[in-house]
């Protein structure tokens, strides 16, 4: 910045009353040259944050799409192979599948806490107005503070044999059900999922509490002089005219699920067997454990472009509600 | 208000419920970490004799000073300039609108749906070429890349909000632009720019995955980039292991609880406005 101050410094505004010639009203009293001085300006002040971006997030978004063409060991030299890495993620269950457990992870990342979120939150939008909804909020909030690399650490241990899930299904009478939760093959996901909602069900309740208290209160009160019930205020009421936070509440989770590492990372590491493997996990052994760096890119592309397909509609819907 | 007795105390019962869920897992921890190093206490006990020194114990073999100055070093490598650097974004997108701020606008909200997973492997390529890598600037430059997405928009939402008057008065007045952002529009901004800088300290310090792959050195890494390898030394010692994290989210836990304001509103405004 220091660079280009006294640049700035040295050039008077000027300033002329009679020309109207530009287009937008808000400006009609800048003439010319002191638009495209602005214009110029105004780049200048883009441009830091606007390189950084570019070398550390787009140069590397499309140094990937080059590799996933490639194979290479990131060492030696790289081979042209075309569309074959995309191929063999087609083809290889393993790989295929950490697809398909991340759409499994979608539904207890996303699902779940939007869901019980909305209905969390119009419980205290309803009956909690004052400071229990308050403390209320700042609880339910508080594990989205915590690094997801120790909620992965408490919850391996919440989860393990003679951790605390364990030990109140023992306390509740279910003592045939304790297991190894994270080392079972068919609740190792579920289990992963459960962090999620943990994680992630704050952060939707105060949200769509957030989109409630934008609401008419007129509306609920002449629902409640008709005697409405809660049920029917939430259908009728609360979840059509919250939209649009529904829509970001998925969008933010939905993305949080299908990139999910850390916590994975620390609970299972994948495992057992390909049972938690996801494709953000699949992409740190493909290429930092097993030094295929074109399979781990096609993955990566793969990951990207489908977050993407799944995000837009989601963006249209709400645009079109908030009209 | 119509709303009858018991529906209001099966809502307060619900959320009272709820509140000890989310709070349990936290606790159980803290119980675990009281226990004798090296023991298997079951999840939810108070140990007869409190074990206060597995704290210290902790703090020793996870080296936990040298980690906070890593972490601490790392916070204001990373925030500082992220915040001065999209706030001029931010002001020259929102409030001076120069031409291509719609398309400048596009292409940052695209940064905000890619998943950091997908471009880890490049940023290591990147950062080998660059010489950078295994250096706490292989955490810091490219943290500071990722940022830009949520912090340009989040910036030029406030910037596109401030009346035009105000500038164009200033402009009368002979004010350069650099005097507009400098002396006028920065101050009014401290509001956003505060919540921003704490939102971006704490997911530094909570940053995971970048520290893992970009230095072998945990000594070097955040604080939870480290927890990574101090698990897996300590697994096996679960009331260490316990003590640890808590540790280690201790700093975030006191952040949020002093400014929790600032957090909640920053995080949902950020993603509503995004």
């Amino acid at each position: 910045m220091v660079t280009i101050l006294p640049h700035i410094h040295g050039d008077t505004i000027t300033m002329s009353e009679n020309s109207f010639t530009t287009a937008h009203p808000s400006q009609t009293i800048t003439t010319r040259k002191t638009i495209s001085q602005k214009t110029i300006i105004g780049w200048l002040f883009v441009l830091p944050a606007l390189i950084m971006y570019s070398l550390f997030v787009l140069l590397p978004l499309v140094m990937s799409v080059q590799y996933s063409f490639f194979q290479w060991n990131g060492i030696g030299e790289m081979s042209w192979v075309g569309l074959e890495n995309y191929q063999t993620i087609l083809d290889d269950p393993d790989l295929l599948g950490t697809i398909f457990n991340a759409f499994k992870l979608v539904a207890f990342f996303s699902f779940i806490p939007v869901s019980l979120g909305l209905v969390v939150a119009s419980i205290i939008h309803r009956v909690a107005p004052g400071k229990l909804g308050e403390v209320a909020r700042i609880i339910l909030f508080l594990p989205q503070v915590i690094p997801l690399v120790a909620a992965g650490i408490i919850w391996g241990w919440l989860l393990a044999r003679t951790g605390l899930v364990n030990q109140t299904l023992n306390t509740i009478g279910l003592s045939s059900v304790p297991r190894a939760w994270l080392g079972d093959f068919d609740w190792a996901l579920p289990a992963v999922g459960l962090i999620g909602v943990w994680v992630l069900l704050g952060f939707c309740t105060v949200l769509l509490w957030t989109g409630m208290t934008r609401l008419d209160p007129a509306l609920y009160e002449s629902a409640r002089i008709d005697g409405a019930e809660w049920f029917t205020e939430f259908t009728q009421i609360t979840v059509p005219l919250v939209r649009q936070e529904i829509a970001v509440c998925l969008t933010v989770t939905i993305i949080a699920a299908l990139a999910a590492f850390d916590i994975v990372y620390v609970t299972t590491a994948g495992g057992p067997g390909t049972a938690t493997a996801v494709p953000g996990i699949q992409i740190y052994i493909l290429a930092f454990t097993q030094q295929r760096i074109g399979l781990a890119s096609a993955l990566s592309v793969m990951l990207m472009a489908l977050v993407i397909i799944i995000i837009i509609p989601i963006q249209f819907l709400t645009q079109e509600n908030s009209q | 208000m119509k709303i009858n007795q018991s529906e209001l105390w099966t809502g307060r019962v619900i959320l009272m419920a709820l509140m000890i869920i989310t709070i349990l897992p936290l606790i159980s921890i803290f119980m675990t970490a009281l226990h004798p190093s090296g023991s298997v206490p079951s999840g939810f006990e108070w140990p007869q004799q409190p074990q206060w020194g597995n704290f210290i114990e902790a703090f020793k073999v996870a080296n936990m000073a040298t980690l906070m100055q890593s972490s601490t070093f790392i916070v204001i490598g990373v925030v500082p300039i992220s915040l001065i650097i999209s706030t001029m974004a931010g002001f020259a997108i929102g409030h001076l609108r120069i031409p291509g701020s719609q398309l400048l606008i596009f292409l940052f909200v695209f940064g905000l749906t890619l998943p950091f997973t997908g471009i880890i492997v490049p940023i290591y390529y990147l950062e080998r070429d660059l010489g950078i890598y295994n250096t706490r600037l292989a955490i810091i430059l490219p943290l500071i890349g990722l940022y830009m997405p949520f912090a340009v928009y989040w910036m030029r939402a406030h910037f596109v909000n401030m009346p035009e008057e105000i500038s164009e008065a200033a402009l009368v007045d002979g004010a350069t632009i650099w005097d507009l952002f400098w002396r006028i529009h920065l101050p009014i901004a401290r509001a956003p720019i505060t919540s921003l800088g704490i939102l971006m300290a704490v997911w530094t310090w909570n940053q995971f995955l970048i520290a893992l792959v970009l230095v072998e050195d945990p000594s070097q890494r955040t604080m939870a980039g480290a927890l990574g390898a101090f698990q897996g030394h300590y697994a096996t010692n679960v009331p260490l292991l316990c003590a640890g994290t808590i540790l280690i989210l201790l700093p975030t836990l006191i952040i949020f609880v002093i400014f929790q304001r600032q957090i909640i509103t920053a995080l949902l405004q950020g993603s509503i406005k995004g």
